[in-house]
């Protein structure tokens, strides 16, 4: 019995010295750059490895990244397209979800069947005629044209819909005994009860858009109308070789994404598993 | 289903009403945005673009003949499936050991789920431009920790490796949630019985774990091999374009990304879109046929 111990906190010890090694290396890249974003250059480019920490924390590049680039634009734009990406998606998704969960109608599983295509079809397929009908809207460098190709969602239809598959059949029932008709019925009984699944769509949403680099590069050019993501791909080329202001931009793009994360995890983890490997 | 067969009752008339107005919204979207663009993209691989995006010109399949009889595409072909052959098994792999450890009653499980995740709320373009600075060689942490000059990103034998090595960091803790979440799905009597005939952890692992979670490791390899083939952010971000492994990691989605954005040839983008459209959906077909072999179902 001893000795079935003994040998269970040896396998518990090396599976955290596993864990650690592992985390300590996840861990690193993030590390690295909020240490660097403190530096001075001269310190950032020091090539004694043993220079880990700023000899002073400097908030210098964080004011230069902030003024020169416009990040309060950058910020403001990536709000309003996750913004309004979530409520179209969540809105659209939900009452397609709904109608092809619980609903019968004519042409459904037609209608569906274009769903699981449009699924399983490379999204760069979409791309140059996306852009031909933006910059011909005139919605180049807008909001408008940053939230166009988000604006419904097959995968959130799916996902809504296997949400209202899973409720019980008399919910529906005992609502038209009482009178209320089918849009009262998805309002006031059936949409609260997959709040969950909406939940999911539009953190798996928010995360997406927040993550997408080609579609902003390609309708917002102007640094002051892109997002966070395109706007760091923009200041790459400009600021190439100064580390610190750099990893400052790094620190104040992925922050606040980390920090809703941190916040919310448990739904964090759920919306972006169910995405099923779209991210 | 009412197929006109019988007069529809009030109850079903209002059903359809219903129904179709609640998926108006979702499929003229769709097709809107994305149904119509494939047959446009379809339709403009056909043409050359015209200057100033004026006047495009009909070539019929002189498009398709430069893509598919050029060396960039197949190349690009080439070092996308390089870059799935570092990044689908080994984020797998990993998240797998991560997974079984994690399943068990370990101090501070959920601190080290948080961390592992942790990079999928990066964005790809923060993540890249730390990566390209890690791998820098002059100033490089990795080189100066290990007391080293390699030039991770510019050697043409090595870029493709340490791009790889990003994509496995990505995305190796959103695996393991779903990992994770297959081995909940395991019944715990299996083990249980197992331990009393005397199997080992390993043995265990072998011919229960890896069995029965072969539904989820398969779902996984399927959607990671697609994703991958997808590539994008990280070669656009860590590459530029005067570094001379370019050419070696460059992938399909960067190439057609130049050819349509950079250098607004859109036929020719269509067409390697489209080529890219079916390579994809012969390996989806071959995943799925190979799934019905491989993986266990209860």
């Amino acid at each position: 019995m001893e000795s079935y111990r003994a040998k269970k906190a040896v396998t518990q010890g090396l599976i955290h010295v596993f864990l650690i090694i592992f985390s300590f290396s996840m861990l690193v890249p993030f590390l690295w750059m909020v240490l660097t974003a403190f530096k001075t250059q001269a310190e950032s480019t020091s090539i004694d490895p043993f220079v880990f920490f700023p000899s002073s924390w400097s908030f210098d590049s964080f004011s230069t990244v902030w003024t020169s680039y416009n990040f309060l634009y950058l910020y403001k734009n990536t709000l309003l397209m996750i913004l309004f990406r979530v409520i179209c998606a969540v809105l659209t998704a939900t009452m397609a979800g709904y109608a092809f969960g619980r609903l019968n109608f004519p042409g459904k599983n037609l209608l569906f069947s274009l769903i699981l295509i449009q699924m399983m079809v490379p999204s760069q397929i979409f791309i140059i005629p996306q852009y031909i009908m933006v910059s011909r809207l005139g919605w180049l460098n807008t909001i408008a044209g940053l939230v166009f190709p988000g604006a419904v969602t097959a995968f959130g239809t799916f996902l809504l819909k296997t949400g209202y598959q899973g409720l019980p059949r008399d919910l529906e029932e005992a609502a038209s005994i009482d009178g209320c008709n089918i849009g009262q019925q998805f309002l006031v009984i059936m949409m609260p009860l997959t709040r969950s699944s909406m939940v999911s769509l539009g953190i798996f949403t928010a995360v997406f858009a927040f993550k997408d680099l080609m579609w902003p590069m390609i309708v917002c050019s102007n640094a002051s109308s892109t997002t966070l993501s395109a706007g760091l791909a923009k200041m790459q080329g400009q600021f190439s070789s100064n580390y610190p202001q750099l990893m400052a931009a790094a620190t104040m793009a992925s922050l606040p994404m980390i920090v809703l994360y941190l916040i919310f995890q448990k739904q964090f983890v759920e919306g972006i598993a169910t995405s099923g490997g779209k991210l | 289903m009412a197929k006109g067969k019988h007069k529809m009752t009030p109850s079903e008339k209002s059903q359809a009403r219903w129904g179709l107005a609640f998926v108006a919204p979702t499929m003229i979207g769709l097709i809107v945005l994305n149904f119509y663009p494939i047959f446009n993209t379809i339709y403009q691989s056909f043409f050359k673009t015209g200057d100033f995006g004026m006047g495009n010109v009909f070539v019929g399949l002189q498009n398709f003949a430069s893509v598919l009889g050029g060396n960039e595409f197949w190349r690009s072909l080439g070092n996308t499936f390089k870059y799935a052959l570092i990044e689908v098994p080994f984020s797998i792999i990993f998240a797998l050991l991560l997974a079984v450890f994690l399943n068990r009653k370990i101090a501070f499980r959920s601190g080290y789920r948080t961390i592992f995740f942790l990079p999928m709320v990066a964005a790809p373009a923060a993540v890249a431009m730390v990566w390209k600075f890690l791998y820098n060689q002059q100033f490089g942490l990795i080189n100066n920790v290990f007391g080293t000059q390699t030039a991770w990103i510019s050697d043409p034998g090595i870029a493709w490796i340490s791009i790889g090595v990003i994509g496995v960091w990505s995305i190796v803790g959103y695996n393991m949630i779903l990992l994770i979440s297959g081995l909940q799905e395991i019944p715990h009597d299996y083990y249980e019985a197992a331990e009393i005939d005397g199997a080992t952890g390993v043995k265990q692992f072998f011919k229960i774990t890896i069995p029965l979670l072969s539904p989820t490791i398969f779902f996984i390899l399927q959607t990671r091999i697609i994703g991958a083939l997808q590539q994008f952010d990280l070669i656009y971000m860590v590459m530029d374009n005067s570094n001379r492994a370019l050419s070696s990691v460059e992938t399909v989605v960067y190439y057609f990304y130049t050819q349509a954005f950079t250098y607004n040839n859109r036929g020719f983008g269509a067409a390697i879109v489209v080529s890219m459209l079916v390579i994809i959906m012969l390996i989806t077909f071959l995943l799925q046929r190979a799934e019905k072999k491989w993986v266990f179902y209860n």
